[in-house]
């Protein structure tokens, strides 16, 4: 068979939930990776279910997708621990930005508390004294992104989707893909190839973007939620140059992962020792306590971002029937379902729960 | 101005040793590092009771004397042409001009049910323990597995105290006797022939068999043994079971030598002046292959000399390194493994000892890397060392890469500035 | 080296002696078979005896995951297994 209602291209957390959230609407699917099923940023990814409110859109489309996250919380291979995520700040300055971020949280749907200076310590025992304050969602969650792919997928399969793992696509054209081989595959391609993109899609802008995380041996009951400091975002949607920031995540075996780093023009996946460092100085910074802890590990991953921070999500300009849901930056997993409904929808002219014009490829057509 | 070392040399094993102590010959300033508390390596590893082997001790103080010991000092990374290590006290940068690697070899373990129960070892493991006073004296103990090492384990253990129940030799009994008579050829091992055709340390020596499984409740109680004329039972208090030695390639791998793959377990790829891929980068002994205590530290001194520029005198001992090797490889090739011992762990048996993976969980995944993301199999503290080195000798999965940190290691040793210079542990090795 | 000298110290709690030089493996092992627990609970002890297998990992002075094997006993540390 060669003919598809739904070419999805790269299988990594978005493609996967692309292929799942296609066959549900009856499509049927043709779902390719290259390489392993979520082994590229997902693999590399933390699992944080996130609520950030610092831009409308994509708290938009976070808030949907966390909705639909819930339906994972009983599967046993997502590792699924609905921890909650503190926010914490070191000066009182930054607390003022506290109220306007619970409601705006609160307005979509996501309940958030400020935490006073002398709760944190009861909320959070290992974090530093000193700190000014914060804010806990309790909602957020954390989960294990390689096996979400993996079942999203062969949910899909299961539902009459053809997987072709180990191949390549080779060339898009006017109405489908070719592979490596040569042969051709008709229909509708949705590329969801992550920092892949621009070797299919050189016209819609994508840069990778390096991050660092370090996990540690077990430490139960050393850390309750993720928590991670007010200025992460400055980070996350800061400037180009490489910064850190407070991240640490206690995972569901007790480890603990900590991030978080953010460099653009570092092309190599090997872990660089001065990020590190940097990185780790900051997290020692709230949790004095890592100082002490074993790490295991040290691990790269790159987020594919695109220049407003907002991903793809929708049409391709200048072409028929060509597709795009990748650019997630470090939210590809948090909205990884709500993209993929997003993006079915479009699809097959239904509409959208949410507004997709801030998402729309078009937005940055070269 | 931070300090450094002309020649650093990785391992205080009989290599190591050898290269520390060549270098230091030839007047520059060298650095021997080690995790271990003192030199010596696995082999050469001091008795608690007896001391050393004579060679040992020569081999340590002609070394330690003129070098600068950094002992429990463990590398966790390396970043231009400097390696970071970890001590008790802190976080250390060592800086080189030229590298020797003589990180030695670990054994390998084959896993069979039970074999997880405590009581169960490595031979060389179990020996280890006894030199550092692990109590032996009056258990049972049952040594298997493969090779000379597994008599000179029966004799240390022996020593201590411990009741030796047997020795068990996967290999055939022609192929132990042939390569006993080839022992002639080579003078220094007639011992080891004498002890290994009469059996003249009194221990039940029984070539071709092999145990297939452990029993007992919280602690091993008794083995099961294939025999060649059936299985038997035999209770014991410790079972010391070796299947031969994987080189620890990491270090290497880290700097970007090139590997030799063509076994089953990488070894470090060098020239004939045991040059690695990568300029200033030698290597020596176990660490390129198996070769043994006595190649391990003609080629020490090889790479010692080497490393200093002294390539005529380092060319002068390839005959001598080229006689040690073939010895080696006679020994590969007459204790070579009994296909059956790569077929003893069942679906249920754990192949991932830190978290918990049995083998048949792994069914299904032709890649290493997606088998791990799945089923979480070498993500544990051993950072997949022993289920890589079992899942390769089974011929799954080629050993994963390399990555910092090499080893565990504190957390604040990878957050702090380095400090510029090393303060001694000691000058000598003890 | 001083055979005669033995190192005090404490696994869970209860006084044990080492000869001087041994390591904490050979201190736990005269307390318990069991250093540590598996994932799935079931009792571990040292394997490899040269720090690379990680099953002897016990607390030493409040310090999580030490490989005994690799520690010298020094007198009064405080050794707790999970065993």
């Amino acid at each position: 068979m060669t003919n598809f209602d739904l070419i999805v291209v790269g299988l990594g957390v978005l493609g996967a939930a692309c292929a799942d959230a296609a066959t549900a609407a009856g499509l049927r699917v043709v779902a390719i990776e290259r390489g392993g099923i979520g082994g590229g940023a997902t693999a590399a990814a933390m699992g944080h279910l996130v609520a950030m409110d610092d831009d409308a859109a994509e708290l938009a489309l976070s808030s949907y997708s966390l909705r639909l996250w819930d339906e994972f919380a009983d599967l046993p291979q997502a590792q699924f621990s609905r921890c909650g995520t503190l926010w914490v700040a070191r000066e009182e300055r930054e607390l003022g930005i506290i109220e306007a971020k619970i409601a705006r949280l609160e307005s979509a749907g996501v309940a958030a508390f400020r935490v006073a200076a002398d709760d944190l310590p009861r909320l959070e025992p290992a974090l530093v004294a000193g700190l000014a304050g914060g804010m806990h969602v309790p909602a957020d969650a954390v989960v294990y992104p390689p096996a979400i792919a993996q079942f999203l997928v062969t949910r899909a399969v299961s539902r009459g989707a053809t997987l072709l793992q180990g191949r390549r696509v080779g060339a898009l054209h006017a109405g489908g893909v070719a592979l490596d081989d040569g042969s051709r595959l008709q229909g509708p391609t949705l590329l969801t190839t992550g920092c892949a993109l621009g070797e299919l899609l050189p016209r819609l802008a994508l840069r990778a973007r390096k991050g660092h995380l370090v996990i540690t041996d077990r430490y139960p009951r050393t850390l309750r939620h993720q928590v991670l400091e007010l200025g992460y975002a400055a980070s996350a949607h800061g400037s180009d140059a490489a910064s850190v920031a407070f991240n640490v995540q206690p995972r569901p075996t007790g480890q603990l992962l900590v991030g978080s780093s953010r460099e653009f023009d570092s092309t190599s996946a090997a872990a660089s020792l001065p990020m590190v460092r940097r990185m780790l100085a900051r997290a020692i910074e709230f949790l004095p306590a890592l100082r002490s802890l074993q790490v295991l590990r040290i691990w790269t991953g790159f987020r594919p971002t695109t220049a407003d921070g907002r991903p793809y999500l929708g049409p391709v300009p200048e072409r028929r029937d060509l597709w795009v849901a990748a650019g997630h930056e470090g939210l590809g997993v948090t909205t990884a379902l709500g993209s993929a409904r997003l993006l079915v929808d479009q699809l097959l002219g239904r509409t959208p729960a949410i507004d997709p014009t801030p998402f729309l490829p078009a937005r940055a057509w070269q | 101005m931070a300090e450094g070392y002309e020649v650093l040399v990785c391992g205080a094993g009989p290599a190591g040793l050898a290269a520390a102590q060549a270098a230091a010959s030839q007047g520059v300033r060298v650095g021997l590092v080690d995790a271990q508390a003192r030199p010596g390596g696995q082999v050469w590893r001091q008795d608690l009771r007896f001391g050393s082997v004579r060679a040992a001790r020569r081999a340590i103080a002609a070394a330690t004397g003129a070098v600068q010991w950094l002992g429990a000092t463990q590398i966790v990374a390396a970043e231009r042409g400097e390696l970071l290590a970890e001590r008790a006290g802190g976080a250390v940068r060592l800086r080189y001009e030229r590298l020797v690697l003589a990180t030695g070899a670990r054994e390998l373990i084959l896993p069979f049910p039970g074999w997880t129960l405590p009581g169960v070892t490595g031979a060389g493991g179990l020996q280890a323990l006894v030199k550092q006073g692990w109590p032996i004296a009056g258990r049972r103990v049952v040594v298997a597995g493969t090779g000379p090492l597994l008599l000179a384990v029966a004799a240390g253990l022996r020593k201590h105290g411990a009741r030796l129940l047997t020795i068990l030799e996967q290999a055939p009994a022609m192929r132990v006797r042939r390569f006993a008579c080839s022992l002639a050829a080579s003078p220094g091992t007639a011992l080891q022939a004498m002890r290994l055709r009469f059996g003249s340390l009194g221990i039940p020596y029984r070539c071709g068999e092999f145990v297939v499984a452990a029993q007992g409740d919280a602690r091993l109680q008794s083995v099961s043994i294939r025999t060649p004329r059936g299985l038997r039972q035999l209770e014991c208090d410790q079972l010391a079971v070796g299947y031969g030695l994987v080189p620890n390639v990491e270090l290497a791998e880290l700097l970007g030598c090139r590997l030799d793959r063509s076994g089953p377990h990488a070894a470090v790829a060098t020239d004939a002046r045991l040059r690695t891929s990568i300029s200033g980068v030698y290597a020596a002994g176990e660490v390129r292959g198996v070769g043994g205590a006595a190649a391990a530290s003609i080629e020490g001194r090889i790479a010692g000399l080497a490393a200093c520029g002294q390539e005529a005198a380092a060319a002068r001992l390839a005959g001598l390194q080229q006689r040690a090797r073939r010895f080696a490889a006679r020994v590969a090739r007459s204790f070579a493994l009994d296909p059956r011992l790569r077929a003893l762990a069942s679906p249920e048996t754990i192949v991932c000892r830190c978290e918990d993976v049995p083998l048949g969980a792994l069914a299904g995944f032709d890649d290493g890397r997606a088998a791990k993301l799945a089923t979480r199999c070498g993500m544990g503290a051993c950072q997949g060392r022993l289920c890589g080195d079992i899942l390769a000798a089974l011929g799954r999965y080629p050993q994963p890469a390399a990555a910092a940190p090499l080893f565990p290691v504190r957390l604040s040793t990878l957050s702090e500035p380095m400090a510029d210079s090393l303060t001694p542990t000691s000058t000598r090795g003890n | 080296m001083n055979r005669g000298d033995e190192v005090r110290l404490e696994v869970d709690g209860v006084a044990i002696s080492v000869p001087d030089g041994a390591n904490v493996a050979a201190a736990v092992a005269r307390a318990t078979s069991a250093f540590r627990r598996g994932v799935g609970g079931d009792p571990r002890g040292p394997l490899c005896g040269i720090g690379v297998c990680f099953e002897c990992r016990v607390r030493i002075d409040a310090r999580a995951h030490q490989r005994a094997c690799m520690v010298l006993a020094r007198p009064g540390m405080q050794v707790q297994t999970r065993g």
